[in-house]
């Protein structure tokens, strides 16, 4: 059962994440990303990863893709509104994803996965009461350094659409 | 064992399925009786006594009218955004508690689809996604007008979720947990320890935030700028006709319905009535919970009756006032919410 779910869940994923890259209209790419997204969280959910799954939704499919689309539609991108790229950028993209997929299967391809037996420590990971105190304890600096690091990039956006203001009304 | 769950969850969402279109088809004819009083007529009288089949007819009629298709290229998602704003409208009952438990034969059958330990984000999850259904919509009727107003209802609604959000996190550090199961069991009776054991006596200024939002996240008055026929052309779904038109406005009867519940449940102290315990001793399980299931309509029904209520008396926000309210009054008072529940918390461990 969890099997075929596993495969169901791939085959969309990959799927949608192909047609992400091909759809000719942005709209299409931008809501093929959506179900790609949905489709991740279905796998987190496969490994009984609840909250990750949902916060996953929320973040991804919820507001970071709805301000996409909102971009979007509002610039009104359509077919004729691709650029075309000179033919020597399109061989160097060739090459750059040539040599990345090298250096990743030539990696991939030599380690060597050491596989431990697992052991039950007795508390359970998908609780979000356990996944709070850890990130909260163990994790604290880094939470509150993501958190300042994300305050940084709001204040820098409000800034930056502030001096446009300024400058359109000079 | 495994097989008699499953049966018996079928059976409950198919139950929760039928009751929430029952209530939003039922809304309808509410939302029109009651406008009818408020402004001192007697409203839809004709089908059925007292116009108690209205529904159906307006129903009938829906389905009967001409199925008009834009010219768009996008027929698949012109069908899409309807089918997205009812379906998401409908998932939210996964996770309410509609009562306790009952026992039948010998089984304890729990009156909840499904008790994640995550049921609140879960909530705003779908919430979050159901601005897609009028997004998509908008942009795919292949119309100015449409998409714009697409674009103003779903910036209200992004806007709104996030004081939503924070004045529930208030509620969610006093309970200590996102479980609405455990919500509405922590409120259960209605006096305890000197005080009221219902949140919204506990937490009126989350209670207060939440309602303005829900307000603006189900687009009724006074946040319904999402379709005005008047001054804004239509709405989201001026293209639309026939049953997807429909669908919209059924989706909007629907997600009211849940979103009074979800008052009732994180406020009202769900199936909770005064007496709960003694009911459950005296009389049984089976009994008292039946009332708490009524008890639990009761206050939905006040909620609906409230939104409609809302509608009827107040005049709609302008567009800048609704982004001002949302982001300069709400988004602040529900962060000062937190900190001082957050001190009182501290303060009385």
């Amino acid at each position: 059962m969890g099997e075929i779910i596993f495969y169901a869940l791939a085959a969309v994923t990959l799927g949608t994440a192909l047609l992400t890259i091909f759809s000719r209209n942005p709209i299409h790419s931008a809501l093929s990303l959506v179900v790609c997204f949905f489709s991740i969280a279905g796998h987190y959910l496969l490994l009984n990863a609840q909250f990750l799954a949902i916060v996953h939704i929320i973040v991804y499919s919820g507001a970071i893709m709805i301000l996409m689309l909102f971009t979007i539609m509002l610039m009104n991108l359509n077919k004729d509104d691709e650029s075309h790229k000179p033919i020597a950028a399109k061989i160097a993209a060739t090459i750059a994803f040539c040599l990345v997929g090298l250096v990743l299967l030539a990696g991939l391809l030599r380690t060597k996965p050491v596989v431990e037996s697992y052991y039950y420590s007795g508390e359970d990971f998908q609780s979000i009461k356990v996944l709070g105190k850890v990130l909260l304890n163990e994790y604290m600096v880094p939470f509150e350094f993501a958190s300042v690091l994300l305050l940084v990039a709001m204040i820098g956006a409000v800034l930056i659409s502030k001096k446009d203001k300024e400058k359109s009304l000079k | 064992m495994d097989s008699a769950i499953i049966i018996e969850k079928g059976i409950f969402i198919l139950a929760v399925f039928a009751i929430t279109m029952f209530m939003a088809m039922y809304s309808t004819l509410a939302e029109r009786k009651i406008a009818a009083w408020l402004q001192d007529r007697i409203g839809p009288n004709r089908a059925g006594k007292g116009g108690i089949l209205q529904p159906l007819a307006d129903g009938l009629k829906l389905f009967a009218k001409e199925e008009f298709m834009p010219s768009t290229q996008n027929t698949f998602l012109f069908v899409l955004g309807p089918a997205i704003s009812m379906s998401m409208a409908l998932m939210t009952s996964a996770v309410i508690p509609w009562g306790d438990k009952l026992e039948i034969g010998g089984r304890t059958v729990i009156l909840q689809a499904t008790d994640i330990d995550v049921a609140m984000l879960y909530i705003f999850a779908v919430l979050s996604v159901g601005v897609y259904g009028i997004m998509i919509g908008g942009w795919a009727s292949n119309n100015k007008f449409s998409l714009m107003s697409a674009m103003r209802a779903s910036s209200q609604m992004i806007s709104y979720e996030v004081a939503m959000g924070l004045a529930i996190i208030a509620l969610i550090m006093a309970t200590g947990t996102l479980s609405v199961r455990e919500i509405a069991a922590q409120q259960s009776g209605f006096w305890n320890d000197g005080w009221f054991t219902w949140n919204v006596f506990k937490h009126p200024l989350s209670f207060l935030i939440f309602l303005v939002c829900s307000f603006a996240e189900t687009n009724r008055t006074p946040f319904d700028l999402a379709e005005c026929e008047a001054e804004l052309i239509g709405g989201h779904h001026t293209e639309y006709s026939s049953m997807k038109m429909g669908f919209y406005l059924f989706g909007e009867y629907a997600a009211m319905f849940i979103s009074s519940a979800i008052l009732a449940i994180l406020y009202f102290g769900a199936y909770n009535y005064p007496g709960f315990q003694w009911a459950v001793e005296n009389w049984g399980v089976n009994v008292a919970n039946i009332l708490g299931i009524i008890a639990l309509f009761v206050k939905i029904c006040f909620f609906i009756f409230f939104y409609m209520w809302v509608r009827w008396t107040i005049p709609r926000f302008r567009y800048d006032q609704l982004m001002n309210l949302g982001w300069k009054m709400l988004i602040p008072l529900a962060i000062a919410n937190i900190v001082i529940t957050g001190l009182v918390i501290v303060l009385t461990q």
